[in-house]
């Protein structure tokens, strides 16, 4: 990967509504038992970052590993946040012919104050054609 | 502020302020695969088609790692009874195998290390499938 990305940062991802709806479906799905918003909903959002930022740089989705996810919050999550995400490459580093990838997305809610960041490591592995390039 | 520590084995359990850490136990099958798939957007096929997991080199369909992280949270809340999140990350370091069948696999989750400071409750964890260990420094901080 062409270690110019490095400090790049990604056209910013939303806004994305938080509803009741997804809230609920996503709570169910992680057999959440607890009360308001799952810490870990904003993968939806990042999710997105992470596809825009992989293509932007043209690495392949299947060679993709997440290697490593840390969110730290400045305040919950509540239903009706409006929520955008913008990611940063802040290292990368070879690692036995994988390039390790370390992310890091600010997520902002409707007056631009930081909610939450979200730290995470992807793994590009490379093949024996492209480990020459 | 002083600080207090309780510590655990995988199958024990922490103490910390009269809360009670006891190892939370979730179910995954199959079914649960699909319905976070739904949920979070993430259909990479690694999650539900055995073909594309045994031809990337995998033992089986596996857990989106972020699926085992939120329930990481989950227990987090169950112990904390819903205390805000401060922080909560881990690296996700073995695949959790899910088989095709009606049993599924048990991921357990258990507190290590309990600490308690400045108005912060820090959470250190195990998180195993069988005998694996399945995420590399699970670690959550909660306000209380």
């Amino acid at each position: 990967m062409d270690p110019t990305v490095v400090d790049r940062t990604f056209p910013p991802v939303g806004p994305y509504v938080v509803s009741t709806a997804k809230v609920t479906e996503f709570a169910t799905a992680t057999q959440w038992r607890g009360t308001g918003v799952p810490p870990t909903f904003p993968i939806l959002l990042l999710n997105d970052a992470m596809l825009a930022f992989l293509a932007d740089v043209g690495a392949s989705l299947e060679r993709i590993v997440h290697g490593e996810q840390r969110f730290s919050y400045r305040r919950p999550l509540v239903v009706g946040d409006e929520l955008t995400a913008t990611l940063r490459v802040a290292t990368l580093r070879s690692l036995g012919g994988a390039d390790v990838i370390g992310t890091l997305s600010t997520i902002t809610d409707a007056a631009g104050e930081v909610v939450c960041e979200a730290k995470a490591t992807l793994v590009h592995t490379g093949t024996t054609e492209e480990g020459a390039a | 502020m002083s600080a207090s520590t309780g510590s655990a084995g995988s199958t024990g359990s922490a103490d910390v302020a009269g809360v009670e850490f006891e190892p939370q136990r979730f179910t995954l099958t199959r079914a649960d695969l699909v319905r976070y798939a739904g949920a979070s957007g993430d259909f990479n096929p690694i999650h539900w088609s055995d073909r594309v997991a045994g031809a990337v080199g995998l033992p089986g369909v596996i857990a989106h790692g972020m699926l085992t992280l939120g329930l990481v949270g989950s227990a987090v809340a169950a112990w904390t009874g819903g205390a805000e999140v401060l922080e909560l990350g881990a690296k996700f370091t073995a695949p959790v195998v899910v088989p095709d069948d009606e049993q599924g696999v048990v991921v357990e989750i258990a507190a290590t290390k309990v600490t308690r400071d400045n108005g912060t409750v820090s959470i250190a964890m195990e998180v195993r499938c069988g005998a694996d260990k399945v995420l590399g420094m699970p670690k959550a901080v909660v306000r209380g």
